[in-house]
């Protein structure tokens, strides 16, 4: 029903423009009046005045749904202590209404052995609630599809009662768009506040049940320690403190994101000094889309490498050598990363390798060194700044990543810097986690936003550095 | 050697380390591509054996008159066995298991689907392909080793002595597996498909267009065209391009935050899937859409200003026009890019087992990419080439899109 009365919106807002035309035409060449605008404007200005308020409340009335669904339900008619719920046990009932709102009216026979226990077990409040649910989706579309033949139309004929000689409809409609575009581009500013607010807003609560300095310095990290002893007392205090230490997370997040620019920055670096410096055109007309297709793969699929080929094959090689290698060794989901992130570190590091004027290679020729030593001498510190911003930006990509730590690294936390070992990261626990049940009262599922928080502090410092550095650089040969 | 020759070998040396770093960058493309290929291939193909199913009214307890809904409810599990009684006279208890575990436990299903379409059939034999077990299929496709002690493998003694003489009396034979593509989600490999997660992420991806194609293409001509340089489009500016470093996990817990925790929409739906994917494609669109409309020359909109237009009426008829191209260009890459991301999905809960296709935005689903996540973490051999299979398919996904928008970019652009 939603989406049929959005394709009325549509019909209505496309009709109602030839229709406002028609009467502007018919005011000029009937009635003889002046237009002050093209009559292409007025049938423009009905369509806006009947689309937008029509698609804001179809909006509104899409967002809000599950709202209005919980007020028509939970009514204090027939659970009389609804008020007096904890939001987990009305989240509890909410989902068990809707589970039987949906065999609530079949028929005998197409209820299967469960679904009749279901019904018997429930209570006969719960039942006429599920009812009512079964009929809310009903009503509410229906509803919902007249008042969006109604309202359009309503709509349509006021502003198309209004156009006259006098109505000069083009500022109007200008101004109209004028707004929408300025609040289009306004919606980027409201996304990061929305990220801003929600990671702080849910953070927050999470530091109301485990103390700021124990998240930040511990270096245990437990989380199926957090649990409720009991309803009066809640959460076991002491098993809190011990429970959500940041730090082993911290490094395991920084070790693997170091093995992975170990791979990163040495063959993605000589890869551009390759490709800018020696390659011919042609070999880099190929070679460079290539390398560029690794950055394309999605990183489920690097995981999924990481984790069938590449953690067994370090495994077998260092029980080979006689190195005790984990299973989930942070060297793995390292050097897939590392993989990923090559395209990153090559492509950047060219851009600014041919941003070096011409004229100092030349330079550097003219008195005798080679190739090689130019680029090492001269070009290199020339780029350095350029280079570095392109490693930070490379940085913030290893530690934000998530598929592959989630599919390769381990789950556990371990507070070590031995590559063949398994070493857990932030994003692998934001994902575990919030997998599962997801309760908004519960340490246990708050410690993602507060997770969350850090790595988007993290991670905004260095591109801001990295966005800084490469600015002055380029500002330099400009 | 003398100093010259030394700085000469330097330099071949130095020539030779980036020669390699390269061609290791390449070796890595063809590596990972060989692996997924070659594991993958085999999930386009069934195993399946030739039996002769005789429709025995006795065990059946629809007739051909009865509707269809009753026929879908009836239960098909004594047919099941009896055809395999049939097939393999003879057997005791013990080994009728044994036998019945070589078939797919779907086997009743796929009887019952035989007899919705094909009521006319009870009474009759058909000669009929049934789907082998995923373990079987895995023993005939040679992903499991045959020569190893009984106790190691999920295919025993008895059961590989029945493969044997099926396989000498030419029963056994391997068919394309449509059901990949046309089927949802399962706990048995030999029935799971991936129509289920190709539908959640087109719902997702239409959401997703709908809600970054338009704003993006707004604002990006709000900062060119209309607004003077100053501290608010500086603010925006810096915003966009943070925005678009954002690591993408970071957009899923605004998803569960905001549109799931605040606005309460319901979890696991690609509704809200589609709708974190176009916060996080709307800065790609924004910046490419930027550059392509600052490609569009001053002389256009000069030229149109000088006739009497209005600035409205000159971008919205001259510039916006003109720097499409760009614009879809920039689309379809951040669209790609967005159909491969599976940590916002996990967040917003499109991670679940979902059996059923999704008919629209609002019914639960996984996407193409979290599907993958799901079956690779899952144990049984038949999903390793499952998810395989479900990689190529997303990568030939990415690699039609990225094509495209090269295409759009070569027949459409404007060269000024």
């Amino acid at each position: 029903m939603l989406y049929l009365s959005l394709v009325f919106v549509f019909i209505l807002s496309y009709s109602f423009y030839f229709y406002g035309k028609k009467r502007a035409l018919s005011l000029k060449f009937k009635k003889n009046e002046n237009l002050s605008s093209l009559p292409d404007y007025y049938g423009y200005y009905v369509v806006l005045l009947v689309f937008f308020p029509a698609i804001i409340i179809w909006f509104f009335l899409l967002i809000f749904k599950s709202n209005f669904q919980e007020m028509f339900v939970m009514s204090p008619v027939l659970f009389p202590d609804v008020a007096t719920w904890s939001s987990g046990k009305f989240g509890l009932i909410m989902n068990k209404i809707s589970n039987l709102s949906i065999i609530v009216n079949l028929s005998e026979i197409d209820l299967t052995v469960g679904d009749k226990s279901i019904l018997k077990m429930a209570s006969e409040s719960e039942i006429i609630a599920a009812k009512n649910l079964a009929n809310f989706d009903k009503i509410y579309g229906w509803s919902n599809l007249t008042l969006f033949i109604i309202l359009p139309v309503l709509l349509g004929f006021m502003a198309t009662k209004s156009i006259s000689g006098k109505l000069n409809a083009q500022p109007i409609v200008e101004k109209i768009i004028s707004y929408v575009i300025k609040g289009s581009s306004y919606i980027a500013i409201f996304i990061t506040f929305g990220i801003f607010f929600s990671l702080v807003f849910e953070a927050i609560n999470f530091f109301r049940y485990v103390n700021f300095m124990d998240f930040f310095f511990n270096t245990a990290w437990n989380p199926n320690r957090a649990f409720v002893i009991n309803a009066s007392e809640g959460f076991d205090q002491e098993a809190l403190k011990e429970a959500f230490g940041f730090v082993p997370l911290l490094t395991g997040t920084l070790l693997i994101a170091s093995v992975a620019m170990l791979v990163a920055v040495p063959l993605g670096l000589l890869t551009a000094i390759y490709l800018a410096e020696y390659a011919s055109s042609k070999v880099r007309d190929i070679a460079k889309p290539i390398i560029e297709i690794l950055a394309g793969i999605p990183t489920v699929v690097y995981g999924f490498f990481a984790a069938l080929s590449l953690a067994p094959f370090i495994k077998d090689v260092g029980e080979g050598v006689g190195l005790p290698v984990s299973a989930e060794s942070a060297l793995a989901a390292g050097l897939a990363m590392g993989v990923m992130i090559i395209p990153f570190v090559s492509s950047l590091s060219d851009d600014v390798i041919k941003a070096v004027p011409q004229s100092l290679r030349e330079g550097s020729y003219a008195i005798g060194a080679t190739k090689s030593e130019t680029i090492k001498k001269v070009i290199l510190p020339a780029a350095l700044a350029g280079i570095m911003g392109s490693f930070l930006l490379a940085i913030s990509r290893a530690i934000g990543e998530t598929m592959i730590v989630v599919m390769a690294a381990s789950l556990r936390a371990n507070l070590t810097f031995n590559p063949l070992e398994p070493a857990t990261t932030i994003t692998t626990q934001i994902v575990t986690s919030l997998i599962g049940d997801v309760e908004f009262d519960n340490p246990k599922t708050l410690v993602a936003f507060a997770l969350g928080l850090t790595l988007f502090v993290m991670t905004l410092i260095l591109n801001i550095a990295a966005i800084t550095i490469v600015k002055k650089y380029r500002e330099k040969y400009e | 050697m003398s100093s010259l020759e030394k700085r000469l070998a330097a330099e071949k040396r130095f020539k030779f380390y980036g020669m390699f770093a390269m061609t290791l960058s390449l070796f890595f493309v063809l590596i990972l591509m060989y692996k997924i290929f070659s594991t993958g291939s085999g999930a386009f193909v069934r195993t399946t054996i030739n039996a002769d199913v005789y429709f025995d009214p006795n065990f059946i307890e629809v007739s051909s008159n009865s509707s269809k809904k009753e026929i879908m409810k009836a239960s098909y599990v004594d047919l099941a066995d009896q055809v395999i009684n049939q097939n393999h006279p003879g057997l005791d208890e013990e080994n009728f298991i044994k036998v019945r575990e070589m078939y797919t436990r779907k086997f009743d299903y796929q009887l019952r689907d035989y007899i919705a379409n094909n009521p006319n059939v009870i009474g009759k034999t058909v000669n009929l392909d049934i789907s082998a077990s995923s373990d079987l299929d895995q023993i005939v496709k040679g992903n499991y080793p045959r020569n190893v002690p009984e106790a190691q493998r999920k295919i025993n003694d008895y059961q590989l002595s029945i493969l044997d003489s099926l396989d000498s009396k030419g029963k056994m034979s391997k068919t394309f597996n449509f059901w990949f593509f046309t089927n949802g989600d399962s706990r048995d490999p030999e029935t799971a498909g991936i129509l289920g997660a190709l539908m959640g992420s087109f719902y997702a991806l239409l959401i997703c267009f709908s809600f970054a194609f338009p704003i993006g293409l707004l604002a990006s001509v709000y900062l060119e065209e209309f607004v003077k340089p100053g501290k608010i489009t500086d603010i925006i500016e810096v915003n966009i391009n943070n925005l678009a470093a954002v690591p993408s996990i970071v957009y899923g817990l605004l998803g569960l935050g905001m549109l799931i925790g605040v606005f309460g929409m319901p979890y696991q739906v690609p509704l809200v899937g589609g709708l974190v994917l176009g916060f996080m494609t709307l800065p790609t669109i924004i910046i490419a859409s930027r550059a392509s409309l600052r490609g569009v020359p001053p002389s256009i909109r000069e030229g149109a200003l000088a006739v009497g237009a209005t600035k409205m009426q000159t971008v919205f008829h001259h510039v916006i026009p003109l720097s499409l191209p760009g614009t879809l260009t920039g689309t379809i890459i951040g669209m790609a890019q967005a159909l491969g991301e599976t940590a916002p999905l996990l967040l917003v809960g499109m991670v679940a087992f979902v059996m059923e296709i999704p008919g629209g935005a609002f019914d639960p689903a996984t996407g193409l990419p979290s599907q993958i996540y799901l079956w690779s973490e899952s144990a049984e051999r038949g999903f390793l080439e499952k998810t395989s299979a479900g990689i190529m398919l997303l990568l030939s996904f990415l690699i039609i899109m990225n094509t495209v928008a090269v295409l759009v970019r070569r027949k459409l652009e404007v060269k000024w």
